[in-house]
């Protein structure tokens, strides 16, 4: 049993990291605020069950992520399967991996950290359809291991490593194209079996109805 | 360039003629398809002792799945590192009179 005096000391350094994963949930910092609030408020009151010397980190994020999913999952009708037949794995290490040592040299990390702005990153992670975000988001920012995934979302472990694979394709495809939409990479030069990447640069005006996904760009002309 | 086909474990003994035929040995030595298939599980670090040094084995021998893995890592860090938010102050404050409304 812990003691909810405690509760201020222990839970509060974890505030910065459970606002960014509001902010991906929920894509807006009010709505964010009011999550963060809601979650620490529930976890305050639930920590008298909490078991002391378990993962308080853990709990945190089931609680924020239970209080996002009763929020909003009623609003969000995302369809959850998207083609990513034509993906296959090391997608964007085998457009950008070699591009990249090619343009410049070595220090990879220093190199993708700059190639990326914060804004795609965070527009990236935030696109990908609910389900694979959270798996996404606990994985790859937060760092959880699969078990704990699995409990924090109560869904099984395999559950987490298809929607963790599913979700990591969607997201270097999304990476990939804004890079190409920037004209950083030299898409001729990829095997792309989708055409529209490629066809038609002067064109904004497709002819396609509906919700495609040629919103992708804001291709701001840089040099 | 290394010759990726090179056998460490057998200097003498030429490749097995084809299938895991291997009497005795596991069919163990991962080649650069299985590093690849578990490439996420080595990096979320899901993999067993045993089967993580099988791949680091693998890893330390063939360059190109080195790179690949290191660029997955990389990949991943800038992810990590550009989602990271502070929180605004003035939430962080309500947040503390509120629990300490409660009591």
């Amino acid at each position: 049993m812990a003691d909810q005096a405690d509760f201020a000391e222990q839970a509060m350094p974890f505030m910065d990291a459970l606002y960014s994963a509001a902010l991906r949930m929920t894509r807006n910092p009010a709505d964010a605020e009011d999550l963060v609030q809601e979650a620490y408020l529930k976890a305050y009151r639930g920590f008298g069950g909490f078991q002391e010397g378990t993962n308080l980190r853990a709990w945190l994020y089931r609680i924020l992520t239970n209080s996002y999913i009763n929020r909003y999952r009623a609003k969000q009708r995302r369809p959850d399967e998207t083609d990513l037949a034509d993906v296959e794995d090391l997608y964007l290490y085998r457009r950008l991996g070699g591009a990249q040592t090619a343009q410049i040299s070595r220090s990879a990390e220093d190199e993708l950290m700059d190639f990326f702005s914060e804004a795609e990153v965070k527009s990236a992670v935030e696109d990908l359809p609910e389900q694979y975000r959270l798996a996404v988001l606990l994985a790859d920012v937060e760092g959880f291991a699969y078990k704990e995934i699995a409990e924090i979302l109560d869904i099984p472990i395999g559950t987490v490593m298809s929607r963790l694979h599913r979700g990591r394709k969607q997201l270097q495809k999304r990476l990939f194209d804004f890079a190409a939409s920037r004209g950083l990479i030299d898409v001729d030069a990829v095997v792309e079996p989708a055409t529209d990447v490629a066809s038609s640069t002067d064109a904004p005006d497709s002819p396609n109805a509906g919700d495609s996904d040629a919103a992708v760009a804001t291709p701001v002309a840089t040099d | 360039m290394a010759d990726p086909t090179s056998e460490p474990n057998s200097p003498d003994q030429p490749a097995p003629a084809g299938g895991p035929g291997a009497a005795g040995a596991e069919c163990s030595e991962p080649d650069c398809s299985d590093a690849v298939a578990e490439l996420y599980s080595y990096l979320d670090g899901q993999l067993d002792d045993e089967r993580r040094s099988l791949i680091k084995g693998h890893l330390d021998s063939c360059s190109p799945c080195f790179e690949a893995f290191d660029f997955e890592a990389d990949l991943r860090n800038v992810i990590a590192t550009k989602c990271k938010e502070e929180v605004p102050q003035d939430l962080r404050r309500r947040i503390e009179e509120a629990i300490g409304r409660e009591g």
